[in-house]
């Protein structure tokens, strides 16, 4: 198959112009994304041309466009209930180490179609190649890793969107991107590939920043570097809110 | 109406957890128990990770515990001598119940050794209670009953005689301590004030009048409640700021409410009603041990420390 491929590549590099004939010219709608205290969601538009030297061979297969948006990397406990004396309880579990809180893959057509399998382990496309790629020991843990793909696709932060990304006259692209409103703080890797006949042709990469903002900030940072007075804070707050609905309700009784 | 949670890192509806406040104010003020047994699960279901309301509805409890505490504290139904023997052995409780709490997760299978903890407790502490108030109920029904005198059982016989006058009671301050000993242990082990378990506890252990019982279980729980915030905001930086002043705002307003309508009830009917609240939550909880569920994997989310 690699060779295949790779024989592919050769047969089609004389006829385009050497390296990279076909190149990403990027924009973002937004390259920071603030939380406030309001914040509920936000859409993000990502677009972009191709700028090619020449014009592409005639008989060339359709030009394709990926864009992937990955969360911040965290690990988690991936925990297995199972039966025992009549009560279901967590028996084995499994702790990937590096799994994106956020994952999201919007393509021009149905991703098989846009990517061969070879292309996508190469550049840990597809959710669950992404999963696999990052450092992970995955040995013998693979229903663990398809649980834990399937439980974050169900609550809709893993996403496949074939068909989302607009292209015309193979030159201008877009799609917009729905940003969960359960968002996590970090840096947002966001990439691009341009693909014909399922091999990446170019590719880009960007980060968008995701930051809490204003008040969110600064109360995070209040419970992290002063622990002890953010605590007493908060028992302060709630016995004067106890003092004064107790108050205002012995007033309004009278 | 939505607000994203600087701490627990989502984005809630306004409306939403003010209305899951206030609904477990309502049950503080009524039965002097927190709440805390209902209102964390409520926070799951709602959306919140689990180490955020674990954290953060102690501080609630704190503020409806104080805004129900004053309501007593007006009609004089608090015990604040038998409040403070209480707390003094619910704090040794609850020391020593972080030690087993440590322990037991060292061994892995915490969740279900607490879900346990709580199916066998909340059953047992409400069926008892239940088979005792309708027993109550039906005798002060009959014509002619007449109130059956307190009995003097080995808990009289105690030395380390102390008066506890606003509930009417001469005993050994033995009792109360081991009682707030035990529901210290409990508490720290099964993440509650322990109210559910302090109040039949008194009752029925140590004989106090069911209307001083609320006020002086308020009086300790607070204490323990804030204990708690402290040591989660100190060690895990999980309480919501945010998340707790809403549930506060629901929380006060609805502790008022139940406080009014616990005094308007009669002791039994009371007793009743707690009675099947808490048998309600613990035959959820035993379903959710035996059924199957859907998704047989969760996942949870580690520390990258």
């Amino acid at each position: 198959m690699i060779r295949l491929v790779l024989l592919l590549v050769a047969l089609a590099l004389p006829a385009a112009q050497p390296a990279r004939a076909e190149e990403i010219v990027l924009g973002l709608s937004r390259d920071e994304v603030a939380i406030t205290a309001t914040f509920d969601g936000s859409e993000i538009l990502i677009f972009g041309a191709v700028r090619r030297e020449a014009p592409p061979p005639p008989n060339a297969a359709p030009l394709q466009v990926i864009v992937t948006v990955s969360g911040p990397l965290a690990p988690a406990m991936v925990r297995r209930k199972e039966r025992r004396a009549g009560i279901w309880t967590n028996t084995e579990a499994f702790e990937v180490d590096a799994a994106p809180s956020f994952y999201a893959v919007a393509t021009t057509a149905p991703l098989a179609q846009v990517l061969t399998a070879t292309e996508d382990l190469r550049h840990a496309v597809s959710i669950p190649r992404a999963i696999r790629a990052v450092g992970n020991r995955i040995a013998g843990a693979g229903d663990y890793v398809s649980a834990l793909v399937r439980i974050r696709e169900d609550a809709d932060v893993y996403r496949l969107q074939e068909g989302a990304v607009d292209l015309e006259e193979e030159t201008l692209f877009r799609t917009s991107l729905a940003l969960p409103a359960n968002l996590v703080e970090g840096n947002y890797t966001t990439r691009i590939f341009l693909t014909r006949e399922g091999a990446v042709v170019d590719s880009y990469e960007t980060v968008i920043g995701v930051q809490k903002v204003g008040i969110e900030r600064w109360l995070y940072n209040f419970a992290q570097e002063r622990a002890a007075l953010y605590g007493l804070m908060s028992l302060a707050l709630a016995i004067m809110a106890g003092w004064a609905a107790s108050a205002a309700f012995a007033g309004w009784r009278r | 109406m939505q607000l994203y949670l600087p701490i627990a890192e989502v984005s809630v509806n306004i409306f939403l957890i003010l209305g899951l406040g206030g609904l477990v104010g309502v049950l503080s003020g009524m039965f002097g128990v927190g709440g805390g047994f209902l209102i964390t699960p409520l926070l799951f279901f709602a959306g919140i990770p689990p180490a955020v309301a674990v954290a953060t509805s102690p501080n609630q409890i704190v503020a409806s515990s104080f805004s129900a505490l004053l309501g007593h504290l007006r009609r004089r139904t608090v015990d604040i001598t038998m409040g403070s023997v209480l707390l003094v052995g619910g704090l040794a409780g609850s020391a020593l119940g972080m030690v087993v709490f440590n322990w037991l997760r060292a061994r892995g299978q915490v969740d279900l050794l607490v879900e346990l903890s709580y199916v066998i407790f909340l059953g047992t502490v409400g069926a008892m209670m239940f088979v005792e108030s309708v027993n109550a109920l039906v005798k002060s029904r009959r014509p002619g009953a007449r109130p059956k005198r307190r009995r003097h059982n080995w808990v009289h016989a105690l030395p380390l005689k102390m008066k506890f006058r606003v509930s009417g009671l001469y005993i050994s301050m033995i009792p109360p301590l081991l009682v707030g000993l035990a529901v210290g242990v409990l508490a720290a082990i099964m993440g509650v004030g322990g109210g559910f378990v302090m109040v039949p506890a008194m009752i029925y252990l140590l004989g106090m009048p069911t209307k001083v019982v609320i006020g002086t279980s308020l009086f300790q729980i607070i204490f323990v409640t804030a204990f708690t915030t402290m040591l989660h905001a100190i060690t895990n930086q999980t309480v919501d700021i945010a998340l707790a002043l809403l549930l506060i705002a629901g929380g006060v307003v609805g502790a008022q409410l139940g406080s009014r309508i616990g005094a308007r009830m009669r002791a039994e009917q009371l007793r009743i009603l707690l009675a099947l609240l808490v048998l309600a939550v613990c035959g959820q909880l035993a379903l959710g041990l035996v059924l199957r569920p859907a998704e047989l994997y969760e996942i949870e989310l580690v520390d990258a420390a």
